[in-house]
């Protein structure tokens, strides 16, 4: 039996406080990382574990924190990651909002385990009540002497706060998170050198998304044979999986990495609205190459996901039945990428921009077959180009909407119109 | 008129500052402190961040510009911002949005002659699963009806009298 472990008592109103939360076992790991561990044996269970970030990329969060130099001068610094903004994402702010201590706590253990003394909370700045929520959390924690200095009598200090963003999904990004956090444009850039070596002014800078770091805490304390046995071993752990879009019951889902699609969509998500027929699932979040209704029979994990030429992304799945226009669809989401292009690179800042226009050609029925292969010509060369993941977050949606449903682009040519009237 | 912070954001000033290496970094902090008092970001209010920081008026501008939520010009006292992404438009985020146009009888940008309410479309909120959503200044309003909504635009109405 799979037991839920990050959103296990979020219904109940009094999991926010520390009190509730230090009942239920909460701070343990921290405690224990203090007495009983070196940072160098954190980093080695989180390795082990094969815990893989939550945030989108996949990367093995315990080797990104071996990345961190150990015998340096420059002061190293843990940022988290809750600049949740990728359509169809929304599992970040829940635990935010129903688990505070859970994220602190991770955050936590990952700044001794990198030697960091200071750690900021960059959380996009439309969440101002999940911002207000955490700040509570913090000073908690400050007031049961479990952040400061000499934490627990045990020489280690670390201070931390909460830094609102203020509307912009590049800062998702980690070094244009960086940027943003030194108080300038959300600029990625360019890499190496990697924020592990040169990040937060100029210092180690280890970037982690909420949900990665509030399975932490539980690697800690149970072990990384635990983590390892819930799901596929090479992407494992307890996930939550975002349900939204034209699905009965959508919501937030705790259950093993690797669930199948098919029975997230159907069984947890109670099927298609309105007993409508599925079209299509974008599993991942909005930048991830989208998946016919026959291609579902597949597990939720980075690999197996991999493998079927999509990604798991941020698990935020987006379910279309029979009356979607994917070339609306597709305008929706590139007028997205069209907005959120930070405009560094050329070929996202026009590339975004020519695709939204031939996009609308294309809905409005003003567009000839050539459009169409414009756009694909667009897309493929926006892919690859930039500095950073932004330019295929754009490339992939169009890539895999053309691919897969490109009889619907070519009915929009032929007819000089939108055959179902979409106005989405 | 003369730009200066109250004495609590004074106060709340020096400690802002103090949670950040670098007073550059502390930026995005105080500008968001900056709207809170003056309500929206004018070259006044830009220049006088500048000051408090030591930063350039042409980088404090540079940054702000940068995001969406720094006002530039003054929005409403209500400022209604419509999610209109994919997880919200597949839920009737446009008739959210043309429901409010007609209502408030603005558009896109624009504030009602009273300033009482400001419309403008925004990208994904990260409330998908609760679609349409609305966020108006600090708050969410989630899992829309037009029903919903003309309820919550009265209580602000009769709130702002």
């Amino acid at each position: 039996m799979f037991e839920k472990v990050l959103t296990q008592h979020i219904q109940i109103p009094e999991s926010r406080d520390i009190d509730y939360y230090m009942k239920h076992g909460g701070y343990q790991a921290f405690r224990k990382v203090l007495k009983e561990m070196d940072p160098d044996q954190v980093i080695e269970v989180v390795k082990e574990s094969n815990l893989r970030g939550r945030g989108g990329a996949g990367f093995p969060t315990g080797v990104k924190w071996g990345f961190v130099p150990k015998n340096d001068d420059k002061p190293h610094y843990l940022l988290v990651n809750a600049d949740e903004s990728e359509p169809g994402t929304f599992k970040d702010r829940l635990l935010m909002d129903g688990n505070p201590h859970l994220v602190i706590e991770g955050a936590m253990i990952a700044s001794y385990a990198i030697r960091a003394n200071l750690s900021y909370i960059y959380i996009r700045g439309e969440f101002v009540k999940e911002a207000r929520i955490l700040e509570a959390a913090i000073q908690q924690a400050y007031d049961k002497g479990l952040l400061g200095k000499n934490i627990l009598g045990s020489g280690y200090d670390l201070d931390m706060y909460v830094h609102r963003g203020a509307g912009a999904y590049i800062c998702g990004e980690e070094t244009g998170l960086i940027e943003s956090l030194e108080g300038k444009r959300g600029w990625p850039r360019i890499k190496p050198p990697f924020p592990a070596i040169e990040g937060f002014l100029q210092s180690p800078t280890i970037v982690n998304n909420v949900e990665t770091l509030a399975c932490v805490p539980f690697i800690v304390e149970r072990g990384a044979r635990w983590f390892k046995s819930i799901g596929p071993e090479s992407s494992p752990g307890p996930k939550l999986y975002c349900l939204s879009g034209h699905i009965n019951k959508p919501g937030v889902y705790e259950l093993p990495m690797g669930t199948n699609l098919k029975e997230l969509i159907y069984e947890y998500g109670g099927g298609i609205l309105d007993g409508k027929a599925l079209k299509a699932v974008i599993p991942g979040g909005s930048s991830v190459p989208v998946l016919r209704p026959d291609e579902i029979d597949v597990a939720m994990d980075f690999d197996s996901l991999a493998k079927i030429g999509t990604m798991l992304g941020s698990a935020g799945t987006i379910v279309m039945h029979e009356d979607t226009c994917m070339v609306d669809a597709l305008l929706n989401l590139i007028h997205f990428y069209r907005h959120e292009s930070c405009g560094q690179c050329t070929p996202c800042r026009e590339g975004t921009n020519w695709a939204e226009r031939i996009l609308k050609k294309i809905e409005h029925g003003q567009a000839s077959e050539k459009d169409v292969d414009l756009l694909e010509e667009v897309a493929n060369h926006i892919n690859f180009r930039t500095i950073c993941p932004l330019g295929d977050a754009a490339a992939m949606p169009i890539q895999s909407f053309l691919k897969k449903f490109r009889d619907e682009f070519n009915a929009h040519v032929a007819q000089h119109k939108c055959p179902l009237n979409s106005r989405l | 008129m003369k730009v200066e912070f109250s004495e609590a954001a004074k106060k709340e000033f020096d400690e802002i500052v103090k949670r950040y290496p670098q007073k550059r970094a502390a930026l995005l902090t105080v500008l968001h402190l900056a709207q809170r008092e003056f309500g929206w970001l004018s070259r006044d209010v830009m220049e006088y961040v500048g000051q408090l920081l030591d930063i350039p008026v042409g980088e404090v501008y540079d940054t702000a510009s940068f995001y969406t939520m720094f006002y530039k010009k003054p929005v409403g006292k209500y400022h209604i911002q419509v999610c209109h992404t994919l997880s919200c438009a597949l839920r009737g985020a446009r008739n959210i949005y043309e429901h409010l146009e007609q209502k408030l009888g603005i558009k896109d940008g624009e504030v009602t002659p009273d300033g009482k309410f400001s419309l403008i479309k925004v990208e994904c909120l990260g409330s998908c699963g609760t679609a349409p959503v609305v966020q108006i200044n600090d708050d969410y309003y989630e899992g829309l009806t037009i029903e919903k909504l003309d309820d919550i635009l009265n209580h602000l109405d009769k709130n702002s009298e």
